[in-house]
């Protein structure tokens, strides 16, 4: 057996068993770093795709970045466990029913296709170059340069909005 | 030399796993944890499908690779939002229980 298939297969097992972890674990903070961990093993497959650019964006912006504001709202908010309430008694079995619903239809949907067990090459030098990023950067800045500008808009509306709405009104106590 | 298939079908598993976490768990945090994780299988799913046409069409495709770069930037802001929306029912509630937020006011 392929090497990078193996290594695969490792990976893919980690990102499932992450995610498991994610879904079952009692405490936020826990959730939240088998959360990196998921991230981190995605960024891994990045790079096996040949998007190396992609996997550092990955790492720093969400496995950085959104999950240490995760962190600090977990921590600040002293949420790390929910008091044990009344649960509907049917909503969970009802959940995984439909869980297992969406599985079989986004596999159908996804598998389908045709040309599916054509091997993806290997990154090679060439997708790891300076060469590459530049044309990437190239087509960023020329044909999707107003999708670039309306996020920067989105960025700055998504700031002012939450200052919005953690600001304190006048009068109101801490 | 990995199959696409097996990209995708990893994708799918990845998704069903968020959603299934956005439908049983009655934290807020977590919820919002799952629903990162779905937005992290469609890139998945993205990128594969941008290495195959890549392969397909013989020459280098950037338009997946910058796709995912605008889901991972709206994800960023969707973040925030989300965090100071958490923030602020937590200011009124003192909770983050999904079951106690079930009124609009207060």
């Amino acid at each position: 057996m392929d090497f990078t298939l193996i290594f695969f297969y490792v990976l893919a097992a980690t990102a499932v068993a992450t995610a498991l972890g994610l879904l079952l674990s009692r405490n936020a903070v826990y959730a939240a770093l088998f959360l990196v961990l998921n991230l981190a093993t995605v960024a891994v497959f990045y790079l096996l795709l040949g998007a190396p650019f992609v996997a550092m964006a990955q790492i720093t912006v969400y496995a950085g970045a959104i999950m240490v504001l995760f962190l600090f709202v977990i921590m600040l908010l002293g949420a790390e466990k929910l008091p044990q309430g009344e649960v509907l008694p049917w909503q969970r079995p009802l959940a995984i029913g439909a869980a297992a619903l969406l599985l079989v239809e986004a596999g159908y949907l996804l598998l389908q296709r045709v040309r599916l067990t054509a091997a993806l090459p290997d990154p090679g030098t060439w997708e790891n170059s300076m060469d590459a990023l530049r044309q990437m950067a190239s087509l960023l800045f020329t044909g999707y340069l107003l999708p670039f500008e309306v996020t920067s808009v989105l960025l700055l509306v998504a700031m002012v909005g939450a200052i919005v709405l953690t600001k304190r009104e006048k009068g109101e106590p801490a | 030399m990995i199959p696409l298939n097996h990209y995708l079908l990893l994708s799918a598993i990845l998704f069903t796993m968020g959603a299934l976490g956005v439908l049983i768990r009655r934290n807020a945090l977590i919820i919002f944890m799952s629903i990162e994780l779905m937005l992290n299988s469609a890139n998945l799913a993205f990128v594969a499908f941008a290495r195959s046409f890549e392969q397909t069409s013989g020459q280098p495709v950037f338009n997946g690779q910058l796709f995912v770069f605008f889901v991972i930037a709206v994800a960023a802001a969707e973040v925030a939002i989300g965090l100071a929306l958490i923030v602020a029912i937590f200011r009124v509630k003192r909770n983050v229980d999904v079951d106690q937020m079930s009124s609009l006011k207060g």
